[in-house]
């Protein structure tokens, strides 16, 4: 379980805060979104919930950061990685640069970690399945996609097998099916009790796999419940998110003065 | 007017990675095409061949009539402009405005012209405030829009969109969905990558979807995402946005959109 209390942070440099009082609780086995326009703090809180912030890209912080019970300032940062694992939108951010395969890349990981050579070799193999790219384990990350390389950052992510997961926009680069993939590896790990919190525009992708949704404006969380009514909400679109395309249809029916629920025939 | 042809193309990456195996295509001047397929189905690779950065196996590109064989990249970016899927790829100026001053100022243009093709393409992307900012002081979605920026303000006859919308929350995608419109407006080609579905069934005339380095189907939203072509989308990884699976489980046709959903519904009564 993660759980965050009064949790106030200020980039180094910045006039103002990026994170403003911040409550949250992320428990075992949940997916909780968290939506909320551009500047609207989701990152700054990804890289405080991995404990990056402040520790590595300094910044100040106030109140408190808890992981399983235990004050996360009193963690040491190389036990941070087996603990929350963090997938940033930018797969190039995330790949180590160093590794000559998609294997070695992922592996790349759990081998500093210190992880015996046979589980290494097992965990590996099951975060490509998981992610339906072992046939691209002898390539060079370097000369993949982008959508690619982002499911082989998530892949490094899932071979830490860390008990919490952080995830900034994971799918931005995917086709729809690689972000369904991706869904479906999240659903997975949750029902193996991972904790998830994930970043995410696609409020498609949240409606079917998160329990819980946040929204965050200026730094501070103005929205929070179960994601169906949070995803529902009409004040979404002011705070500059776009609804899911089940709740944009229903509005445009309702505008057009028709009735929504002849749709529901139609649902698979 | 610059149109493209692709003819009988082929790319092979070093490494023997074949990732264009045999394009036609012929776009026209002032059309606005999307190009759809699954991750690694050769849409980069393909519209990388438009400006010269990648050069064909076999087979060719006619950019404005012209073999792209015999011209430079620096010949071709005057007349196609390329924003790339990731921003930090074309954005190296301390400035904001010196990022977006760059690309015209090559081309020649001087003071008061170069002046307003800044200031309109700042204006465009919504990025007027921040002009005298650091680049990296942006985030990477306003990065995003500045890499667009920069290329608007080249005034190129063809402008190739590299995911433009990944990681736009609703007003940056409302600004790049609005480019779309006024760039095509201006007589000028637009071509984008996406992965967004209601984007491209929206703000598209004309999709083409490609699978495993070929085109696999070309039409209006209309017809590429009619019921009959859902097993070739699924095929590539592509999902029909639900306005169109919905109006086809209901028998009103083909319905990509919202829009179109509603009026079919309603001519229905």
């Amino acid at each position: 379980m993660l759980t965050v209390n009064g949790l106030s942070y200020r980039h180094a440099g910045a006039l103002r805060p990026s994170l403003l009082d911040v409550d949250l609780v992320l428990g075992d086995g949940e997916v909780l979104g968290v939506i909320g326009a551009n500047d609207s703090g989701k990152t700054t809180l990804c890289l405080v919930l991995a404990g990056l912030a402040p520790r590595i890209v300094g910044g100040t912080l106030s109140g408190r950061l808890s992981i399983d019970g235990v004050d996360a300032g009193s963690l040491r940062m190389h036990d941070l990685p087996a603990l929350v694992g963090i997938g940033f939108d930018d797969p190039a951010t995330q790949l180590s640069g160093v590794a000559a395969t998609v294997f070695e890349e992922v592996a790349f990981g759990p081998a500093n970690l210190g992880v015996p050579r046979d589980e290494l070799i097992d965990r590996t193999a099951n975060a490509l399945e998981a992610l339906a790219i072992s046939h691209l384990a002898e390539r060079d990350p370097a000369r993949l996609s982008g959508g690619q390389q982002q499911l082989v950052a998530i892949a490094s992510i899932l071979a830490l097998r860390p008990r919490h997961v952080v995830l900034d926009e994971p799918t931005a680069q995917l086709d729809p099916s690689g972000t369904a993939l991706v869904g479906d590896a999240l659903e997975r790990l949750a029902g193996q009790g991972v904790s998830i919190l994930v970043v995410e525009h696609k409020t498609d992708l949240l409606a079917r796999i998160a329990s819980r949704v946040v929204a965050l404006d200026g730094g501070r969380v103005v929205l929070e419940g179960p994601a169906k009514e949070v995803l529902a909400d009409p004040a979404l679109v002011d705070l500059g998110v776009a609804p899911p395309s089940d709740v944009r249809l229903r509005r445009a029916l309702v505008t057009a003065l028709l009735d929504p629920t002849q749709l529901e025939g139609a649902r698979a | 007017m610059t149109d493209i042809r692709v003819e009988g193309l082929v790319h092979v990456y070093e490494g023997g990675v074949r990732a264009l195996d045999g394009v036609d295509l012929a776009i026209g001047a002032g059309e606005r095409v999307a190009l759809i397929g699954q991750n690694g189905s050769g849409k980069t690779t393909l519209v990388r061949h438009f400006d010269g950065l990648l050069r064909p196996t076999s087979g060719r590109v006619l950019v404005g009539g012209v073999d792209a064989a015999e011209r430079t990249v620096a010949q071709l970016a005057r007349e196609v402009g390329l924003v790339f899927q990731d921003p930090d790829r074309q954005i190296f100026a301390s400035t904001v405005r010196g990022e977006v001053e760059f690309g015209p100022r090559n081309l020649g243009l001087r003071g008061a012209a170069l002046r307003s093709a800044v200031g309109e393409a700042l204006a465009a992307t919504g990025l007027e405030k921040a002009a005298d900012l650091n680049p990296y002081d942006l985030g990477t979605s306003r990065r995003k829009l500045l890499a667009l920026a920069s290329v608007l303000a080249m005034g190129t006859a063809v402008v190739v969109l590299d995911e433009p919308t990944t990681g736009q929350d609703m007003r940056g995608m409302a600004i790049v969905e609005e480019i779309v419109g006024t760039v095509q407006a201006a007589g000028r080609t637009v071509i984008a990558i996406s992965h967004d579905m209601r984007f491209v069934a929206e703000r598209f005339e004309r999709i083409v979807v490609m699978r495993q380095g070929r085109v696999v189907l070309d039409g209006s939203p209309s017809e590429v995402f009619a019921a009959d072509h859902w097993e070739t989308l699924r095929s590539t990884f592509v999902e029909p946005p639900l306005p169109a699976i919905l109006g086809a489980r209901l028998k009103l046709g083909a319905t990509p959109t919202d829009r179109a959903l509603v009026s079919a519904l309603k001519s229905r009564g």
